[in-house]
């Protein structure tokens, strides 16, 4: 093929295999690079070996916070909980985080359906052992409007945030209707042991969707009180990190980044917002082959002088 | 081959089959003498090239440990000093087997290795890159300890808000486990296989500028070249 002379096309690299080449045991090299990767795994897994700490269980949890047990119940019975009116995929009650126009989140669909006040306290209230005065809550609770369910609720969650330590015992009086029972029971049955299982519900022999059992123990504030003091709170560079001093997920610091500043930082859309931002970025390095001007930009910074520094003259002649 | 059946070059020609025409495409894509030559052109002399070959050694010995994590079920590590050791060794496996496929992708990217017709060659590269993430992120989710309570509470946030933890719910260990183990290692393998072929096919981008030098200034070469 034939070019019009002094104009070069837009991509004339020739053909590596037209260079004169050189004597390389490829085979060679992977079984060096074998041995030596295995031998720094070897000698990093001695030295500093992994971290493992212990899942937090709802019995846990109720032993070192039971008052946070007590105030995320009334929370999920108020509807003010952080599963509670979450959207998509756990249920309609809104339409969840959106990306300028596009309610991905919504488009996703209510795949894993939760009622947070019903799934996670009342059905588990109702299958733990029953007593007469937790009967008699229960069916106040159900026999209740969902307005009156909500005040009860709301005005019990306000007088525990008001109360020192968050105590029930040191609640003021007021009219909880029902609230104050479900709660301290539920309290109960997460101190027994039992509420994981219940939890679970069908899966229990085999259980290993935790989404419930998670759900609830996201809201409440003792999950994270546990994450910032290890490091791992959202605004602590969050998720990319792990337990103790280990490097954790550092690949992931791009995506954590954008947590870190604003107008993310501050915005209820910063989810949507972030992953939007990081599918155009992965996009962009995903064709940066050809994305004009970003394909050129290795010729303009000249690391690859560095590289190929040591190539003889001889071997490789350079085009003018 | 039976004694009546006649030599090969008396045979009358048939039709091309599937078979022949898999052969031929195979032949075509990396030819003979080319996927896994003993030479190399003369300007592959630097550093820079060992981390693609180091995060394939990183890839292997991250196989053998999950292999090994694999066969002894996931409570393993929790109970036993030598589950724990083996878990130690799958971690930092993976830390290297990232070190290394960073410093690749950036030494990649400074030679503008898509150059060349290798525009492909860095693509599956990339994915193979998103796709150990992924495949190093559901491990995390799968480690049935604190941290996967909290990263997998964290990153449901992230993944619900744009639809995918729709179908894709990080609160389900035993979802992530066979993601980790099973869907994702198969697809990131594949990419990886492809990627290679990709590689050898085309062989390693020359320097900028650089071309061949004419016959009568090219230095002596010993050996088969490599095509």
């Amino acid at each position: 093929m034939t070019r019009a002379a002094g104009k070069r096309p837009r991509d004339d690299t020739p053909d590596a295999h037209d260079f004169p080449t050189r004597p390389y045991d490829l085979v060679k090299e992977f079984v060096i690079a074998l041995a030596v990767i295995t031998a720094l795994t070897l000698v990093l897994a001695v030295a500093f070996g992994s971290p493992d700490r212990k899942a937090i269980t709802l019995k846990a949890w109720a032993g070192a916070a039971p008052n946070d047990v007590v105030a995320t119940a009334t929370a999920e019975l108020a509807g003010t909980s952080g599963s509670a009116a979450y959207g998509p995929p756990y249920d309609s009650l809104s339409d969840g985080q959106k990306i300028g126009p596009l309610p991905l989140e919504k488009w996703g669909g209510v795949r894993i359906p939760i009622d947070s006040a019903n799934d996670l306290v009342i059905r588990p209230l109702m299958s733990g052992p029953a007593d007469p005065k937790l009967t008699a809550a229960l069916a106040t609770w159900r026999g209740a409007s969902p307005a009156q369910r909500t005040a009860w609720a709301g005005a019990y969650a306000d007088a525990l945030a008001a109360a020192p330590d968050s105590d029930p015992a040191r609640v003021k009086a007021g009219d909880y209707g029902p609230t104050p029972v479900l709660a301290a029971r539920f309290l109960a049955l997460a101190r027994s042991g039992g509420l994981e299982s219940i939890l679970v519900g069908r899966s229990a022999f085999y259980p290993t969707d935790q989404t419930r059992p998670m759900l609830l123990l996201s809201d409440g504030a003792y999950l994270e009180d546990q994450a910032r003091a290890e490091h791992l709170g959202g605004d602590q560079w969050g998720m990319m990190n792990e337990s103790g001093n280990y490097p954790g997920q550092p690949w992931m610091w791009l995506y954590t980044f954008w947590y870190q500043v604003k107008p993310f930082s501050t915005s209820g859309n910063a989810d949507a917002l972030v992953w939007g931002l990081m599918m155009v970025l992965t996009l962009a390095l995903l064709l940066v082959p050809v994305i004009p001007g970003l394909r050129s930009l290795p010729r303009h910074l000249g690391v690859h002088k560095l590289i190929w520094r040591d190539v003889p003259r001889s071997e490789v002649v350079r085009r003018r | 081959m039976t004694a009546t059946e006649p030599r090969a070059e008396q045979r009358p020609p048939v039709a091309p089959s599937w078979t022949s025409r898999t052969r031929d495409r195979v032949r075509r894509t990396v030819p003979e003498g080319q996927w896994l030559p003993d030479r190399q052109p003369a300007y592959v002399r630097s550093w820079i090239y060992v981390f693609g070959v180091a995060t394939l050694a990183a890839f292997v010995v991250v196989l053998a440990t999950g292999f090994i994590l694999a066969i002894e079920g996931v409570q393993w590590w929790h109970e036993s000093s030598l589950g724990h050791f083996v878990n130690s060794l799958h971690l930092w496996s993976v830390e290297l087997f990232f070190a290394c496929m960073v410093v690749h992708l950036w030494g990649k990217f400074f030679m503008a290795a898509w150059r060349g017709k290798r525009a492909l060659t860095w693509m599956t590269g990339v994915v193979c890159f998103l796709g150990s993430i992924g495949t190093a992120f559901t491990g995390y989710l799968s480690q049935t300890n604190f941290d996967s309570q909290w990263i997998s509470g964290q990153a449901k946030d992230g993944l619900n808000a744009v639809g995918i933890g729709a179908y894709f719910n990080v609160l389900d260990p035993g979802q992530m486990l066979l993601w980790h183990i099973v869907l994702l290692p198969s697809v990131v393998g594949v990419l990886v296989v492809l990627h290679l072929l990709l590689v050898r096919r085309h062989g390693v981008v020359p320097p900028f500028d650089a071309v061949p030098p004419e016959p009568a200034d090219a230095p002596p070469s010993t050996g088969e070249v490599t095509r």
